[in-house]
C-alpha cells in the first residue's frame, strides 16, 4: 500500500477545452510526507504540472489548494491529514479563475485586500521617534498579523464565491480589523464607512468555513464580529 | 464603495439589525402560538376569535406580521443577489418579492381588524 493514487485537476487554456482529472500513482514508500512533495514526485513524472510553491514551510502562502475536498497548504499538509482510502484529490482553490493546472489569478482576492488600505493611517504629527503602543494595545494585535494571505480562508467561503467583487472575504476583513484595533490607526471612522453597505462585510453568514480553513490557526469570524460590534455601536 | 439601492435598510448594519430584531419577534411569537394550542386543547372558535378580539394579542399580531415582512424582505433580497446573476431577472424576482410581502400584510391586517 505505499504506493498513492492522486488525480490532480489538469487544465491549459491554450491547449485543453476544457479541466479534466489526470491519474498518477505516487511511490511514497509508506511514508507520511506532505502533499507538496508528493506534487514534486508528480512534476518528476509530467513535468508539464504547474504549481505555485515558494518557501515550503507554510511562510510564504504560496501553494493553497484544494486537497480530498478542503483547502490548506501543500506543504504544511501531511498526507495523514488529508488522505482517504489511499486516494488523493488535487484542485486549485475554489472560486478563483484558473490560469493553468493549480495555479489561481489571485487578482480579485488582492483587489479586496488593497481595498481594506492595509496599512497604517495616521494623520497626527508624526512624534519624534515612534509612535508608543502599550503592551495590552499589542496584545489585541494577535491572532491579526499573522495572516500570509494564502487566500485558502476567501476560497472556502461561499459569500465570497457568488460575489468576489462585492464581498472582501474574511482574508481581507481580518486585515481590516487588525487596522481597526490598532491604538496608532486613527483612520476608524472611514475604515467603518466603507463596510456599512449589505455586501462588503455583511454578506459574511458565519458559517466558519474560512476558521476551520485557515492553515495558520486564525479567526477571520470572530475579527468580522468585532468589526460588527463597533459599526453596531457607531451607529445607534 | 458598493451602492445597493433595493435592500430593506439601503445599509447592511441596518438590514443586519432589523433581521435579528424581527427574528427574536418571530421566535416569541411562534412560542406564543405552540403554547397557545399546547394549552387548550379542546379549542373551538368562539375561544379562537376571542383572542384575537383582543387588542394586545391584534397588536402581538401586527407586530408578528411587520417583523415576518420585513425578515422575508431582508433574506430573499439576500438570496437573490447571490444566486441570481442575470439583471433582469433578479429585479423581477426582487420586485415580484416586495409586492407579495406588501400584499400579504394588508391582507394580514384586513384579517386581524376585518369583520
Amino acid at each position: 500500500m505505499s504506493t498513492l493514487q492522486v488525480s490532480v485537476y489538469r487544465y491549459n487554456p491554450e491547449t485543453d477545452s476544457a479541466p479534466y482529472m489526470q491519474e498518477f500513482q505516487v511511490d511514497t514508500q509508506g511514508r507520511d510526507i506532505m502533499v507538496l512533495n508528493v506534487l514534486t514526485m508528480i512534476k518528476d513524472q509530467d513535468s508539464s504540472l504547474a504549481f505555485r510553491r515558494s518557501c515550503r514551510e507554510g511562510v510564504c502562502g504560496s501553494d493553497g489548494m484544494n486537497m480530498n475536498g478542503s483547502n490548506g497548504l501543500a506543504c504544511i499538509t501531511p498526507l495523514s491529514d488529508v488522505v482517504k482510502d489511499n486516494k488523493l484529490v488535487l484542485r486549485p482553490l475554489p472560486g478563483l479563475p484558473v490560469m493553468r493546472d493549480l495555479v489561481v489569478d489571485m487578482g480579485l482576492f488582492y483587489k479586496q485586500y488593497e481595498r481594506m488600505q492595509p496599512y497604517l493611517q495616521n494623520d497626527t504629527a508624526a512624534p519624534a521617534i515612534e509612535r508608543l503602543q502599550s503592551p495590552e494595545e499589542r496584545d489585541k494585535l494577535d491572532g491579526l498579523y499573522e495572516c500570509i494571505l494564502c487566500a485558502c480562508c476567501s476560497t472556502s467561503c461561499p459569500s465570497f464565491w457568488w460575489n468576489p467583487d462585492k464581498f472582501v472575504g474574511p482574508a481581507g476583513l481580518l486585515q481590516a480589523y487588525r487596522f481597526l484595533a490598532d491604538s496608532r490607526d486613527n483612520a476608524t471612522q472611514a475604515r467603518l464607512a466603507e463596510l456599512e453597505d449589505p455586501f462588503s462585510l455583511f454578506r459574511c453568514r458565519g458559517i466558519m468555513n474560512c476558521v476551520s480553513v485557515c492553515p495558520k490557526g486564525l479567526n477571520p469570524t470572530r475579527a468580522i464580529g468585532k468589526i460588527r460590534e463597533m459599526l453596531l455601536s457607531n451607529a445607534t | 464603495m458598493v451602492t445597493n439601492i433595493t435592500n430593506l435598510g439601503r445599509s447592511g448594519l441596518s438590514d443586519w439589525l432589523i433581521q435579528r430584531v424581527s427574528a427574536i419577534v418571530l421566535a416569541v411569537y411562534a412560542l406564543f402560538m405552540v403554547a397557545y394550542l399546547l394549552f387548550h386543547p379542546n379549542l373551538d372558535y368562539a375561544a379562537w376569535s376571542g383572542l384575537f378580539a383582543q387588542t394586545w394579542m391584534r397588536i402581538f399580531s401586527l407586530l408578528a406580521f411587520i417583523s415576518m415582512a420585513a425578515h422575508a424582505w431582508v433574506g430573499l433580497w439576500t438570496i437573490s443577489t447571490d444566486y441570481l446573476k442575470h439583471t433582469g431577472a433578479r429585479f423581477g424576482f426582487q420586485v415580484v418579492v416586495i409586492l407579495a410581502i406588501f400584499v400579504f400584510l394588508v391582507w394580514g391586517v384586513q384579517v386581524l381588524w376585518g369583520a
